[in-house]
């Protein structure tokens, strides 16, 4: 069986990329096998666990659920593009400072979707931030010290406006 | 070290030892930059993907690859028979230690007959994973239905289908242990309290699935295999043993682990399926399972009915406590470690807190047409204590004694050790007292009894819950696996060297999955010898690189990986100071080393360098009298003597609300308060206690593998199979009670599993606190709103 196959162009990671890609690739394979952006992960490849939770034009999508054909022409972000921006660089640090993961897998979903509650930050509560992290499944942590990385980190946001 | 001296140089001012550092993996992991085993991409990888049994239980009668075969991208497709004729024999899950044990050979892929769901049975080989399911999907197995056996409690009935033939019937171990007289003290008690309770199959589910990437050289014959694993000295033998190829020539490497939870000690038939084909074709094959093949077919546990019985003095003193186990297997004891442990260690440890002399604990463990089932993380335990202290809990009541009161009373006291347990087993340098004063005064326990019944008055219904508990961690020698013929090391090394700048290369034999072992065992090493954190290099996970060792499992790693750290960077820090000595003309026990200094005892000026030291013993070594032979370098290998495990202990407390119109529980608070002995990380420790309560609470709460009556699994996603999310669980306050084991001079227990082992008893406690008034009782896990809602006799 020949693969169907689209041409298709997008910006990844600031980067702007042409590519001809299997219609029925989803966006995650095509970051990971073809761009070699392997910080997004698969851990359940139907939509519940948000290890490969990457940005698609601000929104936070879920690689897995998403076509790489369908992100023709869309600006994507990853946990690489976000490292190198700088943008969670204080999110980042207090992950590492508080031990907010264990084996890792999760975390860059973790921090992309963390990341929505920093872009315009308000005062939240532990009960909100958990309830904003209800999407991504982390088996090692139990939670408690991801929220206190992103409580600590909004909190700091906040102070220093 | 003399024992006499109560300080040793890990209690230095300022020591790495008790210090909260941060990991270095995780500054790779917040960047994206992890390596998991599908990360690793070498040119030429082929994917497989497998067919698996849609049945139960059924006889392949045919299976027609042709089809497959001819796809475009295929590379390989094998059947079950072809891999078997590879392998050097079937595998039997069976140790010696367990007597009377049987199980059926068991192929990696299914020959004849397929016993469970998911079992695989073909395997197609192609460029990518996509085209390798393309393929599998063209690919047709006649099969014949066989009858299965689902209900571990008619299982033994004389009328029910047996599994396998030649075992005669379904029964894989039977074990009874006994100590004092049980009838008698249950003739003489005041109060008898006896009830039943189930357990739901769990499994592992770690987020990063199984994933193994295998490259064959025929030039060298030479098998390198990049897999996520927790034990690759274990990987290297079964699979070198499975495939025929020579134990040396195999090289395991263990990259970044994406959770492991035990389920990554074990080894399954795909992945050495997968193997056979990198051999075969001379080419990379990769193996990840998805999320389905995860569910079908990891290792599954914690499936059990427990019926239990306590009895006890009108005063509130336990007499004594007899339980009967019916332990669910899945269709072959898991090789090489089997299936039957769970079952022992409920055994072990079931009232394990408490000082009664009267005990029988019996069980049964029988096959079942459903995934094998093996070690989970904090094995038995969750069972064990859920059983045991749900018993005690009922028995305080019935004796209308507060639950902390009563065992206050009951546990073993911290001046009574080291003594031997009802179930038999050696415990030392326990804290139960300690630990229980401790967490009454961080609940705040007066305050919350009182505000639990202000609640009641509102109509709200809180629940407050105790679970003392016992931990079996860093098993010894004289237990299970290597003394059982299972080629799993437990003792473990580490080889540490002085390198030519100054710098330390540790390589240890234990293995990090995120918990920080790596960090732990450089703050030993770098305490230890004196010398800059940022100086030491650990390595692990490769066994090319790291002396043996049975790697991390059975919370191990710190308490046997740790001493053997510590043992071997003592050794090393002698032959700096021998070096020195003869360099300074010093008596070396005159010296000591700070902060990569050799210094006068006493003193912080540098009389040498260790680079210093490293340049001459490595480069000018004719600055050095003959007689001085020195390598640099030590290698220690530790084991514990005589003990089956280091137990620890703890308790934990629960705080719950309970919604007795739908059933829901909202957890509110949990403590733990546990002695793993010396904390080398207090930060690391906490953690490994949170997630650890939190994966035993998803056990108590959501989890649970459903199977029809035909053996079909019927939750296999995770959005059927609940995990505990972010916006259910509570915040968990964790203390350290610090009794140190004499069974190393380290000091250090295990600690990884303590969360999990009583998590799922202390909630369980909760809720039947906030719903005693009412007159509801639950003892089934996992506790769903219905199961609740039952209890209140609400539906």
């Amino acid at each position: 069986m020949n693969e169907a196959t689209l041409e298709i162009s997008l910006t990844v990671n600031g980067e702007q990329i042409t590519k001809t890609v299997p219609v029925r690739q989803h966006l995650v394979d095509f970051l990971r096998n073809e761009l070699g952006f392997t910080g997004s992960h698969l851990g359940c490849e139907h939509g519940v666990c948000g290890a490969c939770s990457v940005r698609v034009d601000d929104a936070v999508v879920r690689g897995c659920l998403m076509l790489a054909v369908q992100a023709d022409g869309a600006n994507v972000v990853t946990v690489e593009g976000l490292t190198e921006t700088g943008e969670i660089a204080d999110l980042q640090k207090n992950f590492v400072e508080r031990n907010a993961m264990q084996c890792g897998y999760c975390t860059p979903g973790m921090l992309i979707t963390a990341a929505e509650l920093l872009h315009d930050p308000k005062p939240v509560s532990r009960e909100e931030i958990r309830g904003h992290l209800s999407g991504n499944f982390c088996r090692c942590t139990g939670y408690h010290a991801i929220v206190d990385a992103v409580e600590t980190t909004i909190n700091k946001r906040l102070e220093e406006g | 070290m003399n024992k006499e001296t109560p300080l040793t140089l890990l209690d230095k001012p300022n020591s790495y030892v008790g210090r909260t550092l941060s990991r270095d993996s995780a500054k790779r992991a917040v960047a994206g930059r992890g390596r998991y085993t599908d990360d690793i991409m070498p040119a030429r990888t082929l994917h497989a993907a497998f067919v698996r049994s849609p049945y139960g239980h059924a006889k392949i009668l045919s299976i027609d690859v042709e089809a497959a075969k001819q796809q475009q991208g295929v590379a390989l497709v094998m059947t079950g028979a072809e891999l078997a004729e590879m392998c050097t024999g079937p595998w039997v899950g069976t140790l010696v230690c367990f007597d009377g044990m049987k199980s059926e050979p068991q192929h990696p892929m299914a020959v004849d007959r397929a016993c469970w769901q998911g079992e695989p049975v073909v395997m197609v080989v192609a460029n990518s994973r996509a085209e390798a399911e393309d393929a599998a999907e063209l690919v047709t197995v006649g099969y014949e239905e066989l009858p299965v056996v689902i209900d571990k409690e008619t299982a033994l009935d004389k009328d029910s289908p047996v599994i396998h033939p030649n075992l005669g019937d379904n029964l894989a171990f039977e074990k009874t242990i006994e100590t004092g007289d049980v009838e008698k003290a249950v003739s003489e008690a005041d109060i008898v309290i006896e009830d039943t309770f189930t357990f739901g199959r769990h499994t592992a589910v770690s987020l990063e699935p199984r994933a193994l990437l295998a490259e064959y050289d025929p030039g060298t014959e030479r098998l390198t295999i990049h897999t996520s694993s927790q034990c690759p000295h274990m990987i290297q033998a079964v699979f070198a043993r499975t495939l025929g190829v020579p134990e040396h020539n195999v090289r395991i490497v263990a990259p970044d682990v994406g959770g492991s939870f035990g389920l990554k000690i074990h080894t399954f038939g795909d992945e050495i399926a997968a193997t056979a084909a990198a051999i075969k074709l001379a080419r990379p094959v990769k193996f990840i399972a998805d999320r389905l093949e995860s569910f079908a077919t990891d290792i599954h546990a914690r499936e059990n009915r427990v019926k239990g019985r306590i009895a006890v003095t009108k005063e509130g003193i336990i007499t004594s406590v007899d339980i009967d186990v019916r332990s669910g297997a899945g269709a072959y004891s898991q090789y090489p470690r089997t299936s039957v442990f769970e079952a022992n260690q409920i055994l072990n440890i079931t009232g394990g807190p408490y000082a009664h002399e009267n005990y029988r604990a019996s069980t049964q463990v029988v096959y079942l047409n459903k995934v094998p089932t093996s070690q989970y993380r904090a094995v038995g335990h969750p069972i064990g204590n859920t059983v045991g202290e749900s018993l005690v809990d009922q028995a305080a009541a019935a004796c209308g004694i507060d639950p902390m009161e009563f065992r206050r009373r009951n546990v073993m006291r911290d001046d009574s050790y080291p003594r031997v347990s009802a179930a038999g087993i050696e415990m030392r340098d326990l804290s139960h007292q300690k630990c229980l004063e401790t967490l009454v005064e961080r609940m705040g326990y007066d305050a919350l009894l009182e505000e639990q019944a202000e609640y009641r008055k509102k109509g709200i219904q809180r629940g407050i819950g105790i679970a003392a508990f016992i931990k079996g961690t860093a098993p010894g020698p004289a237990g299970y696996y290597g003394a059982g013929g299972a080629p799993i090391s437990s003792q473990d090394s580490c080889t540490i060297k002085l390198e030519p700048s100054g710098g330390v290369i540790c390589m240890v034999g234990v293995t990090d999955q995120g918990q920080g072992v790596d960090t732990v065992m450089g703050q030993i090493a770098a305490a230890t010898l004196g010398v800059p954190m940022e100086s030491v290099r650990v390595i692990e996970g490769d066994t090319d690189a790291v002396p043996y060792g049975g790697g991390t499992y059975a919370s191990r790693a710190t308490a046997i990986g740790g001493e053997a750290t510590y043992q071997a960077a003592m050794l090393l820090r002698a032959e700096i100071l021998e070096i020195a000595g003869v360099l300074l003309q010093a008596e070396p026990d005159t010296l000591d080393i700070l902060d990569g200094h050799v210094v006068d005892k006493g003193d912080t000026a540098s009389r040498i360098s260790l680079a210093e030291i490293g340049r001459i013993g490595h480069f000018q070594v004719a600055e050095l009298p003959n007689h001085i032979q020195h390598t640099l370098s030590a290698t220690y290998r530790f084991r514990l003597k005589d003990a089956l495990y280091i137990f620890t202990n703890g308790i934990q407390g629960a705080y719950v609300e309970v919604d007795t119109d739908t059933g829901f529980i909202k957890l509110l608070n949990h403590w733990v308060i546990e002695d793993c002995g010396r904390v080398i990380n207090p930060q690391l420790a906490d953690e490994q206690v949170r997630g650890g309560c939190v994966q035993g609470l998803g056990g108590a709460l959501y989890e649970e593998c459903v199977y029809d009556s035909a053996g079909q699994l019927q939750n296999a996603t995770l959005a059927d199979y609940l995990v505990p999310m972010a916006g259910e669980m509570p915040d968990i306050e964790v203390a350290h009670i610090q009794t140190h084991t004499g069974v190393s001079e380290l000091g250090a227990k295990g600690v990884g599993e303590s969360g999990t082992g009583a998590a799922p008893a202390v909630v369980m406690n909760a809720v039947n606190d906030a719903i005693r008034p009412f007159g509801g009782k639950v003892t089934a896990q996992p506790m769903s709103p219905e199961t609740i809602l039952k209890a209140l006799g609400k539906v």
